[in-house]
């Protein structure tokens, strides 16, 4: 009985392009400016291909066999590459579900007998239901790998450590101070201690919402290392409401100098190393008074 | 409950959260936060708030893997203020009076999580039944 859709299916390849096609143009959620004309046509036609060779007596049951496997990567790649040019997800599901309502107007106009065609459509539906199924979970996955990386520049990104002076560094922590993010900070900052000679790290945390006893500890980490390295440490960017809080969790920062803004960590920072910042009052006022 | 205190709380709104990753906490911060700013808490006491419920996320995610979170919004008498309640279903805590001792961690922490959280906010309750679990619950109130 399904050599009959086999063979209808084989023999009307063109057709079912022709319908597809139809189908993907009269939706109107298609986005031109992503994709061709003759591109889409194009990826249509291996589609339909992959599928429609590739049919015979046992794949039509399982859409997992092994017949399918190139209809498979190509439905993949293809759902990939759609959620990284920003497809939306209803565009890439109504692509393959265009292809199903196609393949089954064909089998209605080739049979006329609507039992014969129910069992069909039945069947076929299912196998392009799980190639839908696939072509989502394909098309999140593309998604997910995305938000990965962007998580990872974030990481990257949030992390500098600059060389404000001769022997000062300063690295402002924005966000929140978990263990891995923790890692990457005191990485970049103990190879730019070692780097740079420096013999001041300030730590601003104006840039950390909340100082909960993990943050705090991934701190007190982080000055440890630079303390052993020979370095000192300062933290600043205390705001009050974070101060208050720090005392009743209880937290020791006794050990630390702290600051409430970069500004006076900078200052303690200059007199440490026994630098002096000073107006140069005399020949600015000369300059503008000419 | 202290017998002085002898009115009703009466939660008002409320939401629930399940936090099971690290990436969680920071969503479920900033509702507490949201919570918090409806009902006009100050600066301070919504920083003492937060961390405070971060402190108990992330000891929920540590030791039992996360569980779920319930945010209301409560009111007793003229106060209001915000409950948020942990529960999980992790090992529970053997002895709670140890676990209440400042610088008591059974893992590599501070050992603050608990104490720490007790002193930032208005009212704490924690039960615990070893083997199937913990819930506590904390309250601040607005001005408290």
């Amino acid at each position: 009985m399904f050599e009959n859709i086999i063979k209808t299916l084989k023999s009307n390849k063109g057709e079912i392009l022709e319908l597809w096609m139809k189908n993907q143009l009269a939706s109107s959620v298609i986005t031109e400016d992503l994709m061709t004309n003759q591109e889409l046509r194009k990826q249509s036609e291996e589609l339909v291909n992959a599928l429609v060779n590739n049919l015979n007596e046992n794949s039509i049951n399982d859409s997992q066999s092994p017949d399918f496997d190139q209809l498979t990567e190509l439905l993949g790649g293809i759902s990939i590459s759609r959620a990284r040019q920003g497809f939306s997800p209803r565009e890439t599901g109504s692509f393959i579900l265009s292809l199903k309502e196609a393949l089954l107007e064909i089998l209605k106009k080739e049979n006329s007998n609507v039992n014969e065609v129910f069992e069909e459509s039945l069947k076929l539906s299912r196998l392009l239901d799980n190639f839908t199924i696939l072509t989502f979970e394909t098309f999140i996955k593309g998604r997910e790998e995305l938000i990965m990386r962007q998580t990872d520049e974030i990481t990257d990104i949030s992390t500098p450590v600059i060389k404000v002076w001769d022997g000062i560094l300063a690295l402002p922590i924005i966000g929140t101070l978990d263990s891995a993010r923790t890692q990457v900070v005191m990485e970049n900052l103990l190879q730019e201690i070692v780097k740079t000679g420096s013999g001041i790290a300030i730590l601003d945390i104006s840039g950390v919402p909340t100082v909960d006893s993990l943050v705090a500890q991934n701190l007190l980490k982080a000055v440890s290392a630079t303390r052993l390295m020979g370095a000192d440490c300062i933290i600043s960017g205390i705001r009050p409401e974070i101060a208050q809080t720090i005392v009743h969790l209880g937290i020791d920062l006794s050990q630390v100098i702290t600051k409430a803004t970069l500004a006076s960590a900078l200052q303690y920072a200059f007199k440490s190393l026994r630098l002096e910042v000073r107006k140069t009052a005399l020949e600015a006022a000369g300059v503008t008074n000419q | 409950m202290e017998p002085s205190k002898k009115m009703e709380i009466i939660p008002l709104t409320r939401g629930t959260m399940m936090v099971f990753k690290d990436q969680d906490v920071v969503p479920f911060r900033n509702e507490v936060k949201e919570y918090a700013e409806r009902i006009k808490m100050g600066l301070v006491n919504q920083t003492k708030l937060i961390t405070a419920a971060s402190e108990m996320v992330r000891n929920m995610l540590k030791y039992a893997n996360g569980g779920l979170t319930i945010i209301e919004i409560v009111s007793r008498g003229p106060q209001s203020g915000v409950r948020v309640t942990f529960k999980d279903e992790g090992p529970g805590i053997a002895d709670i009076p140890q676990a209440m001792q400042d610088g008591f961690s059974t893992g590599k922490s501070l050992g603050l999580g608990l104490p720490g959280t007790k002193r930032l906010v208005n009212e704490f309750d924690i039960k615990s039944i070893p083997g199937t679990g913990t819930t506590i619950t904390i309250i601040k109130w607005a001005n408290g």
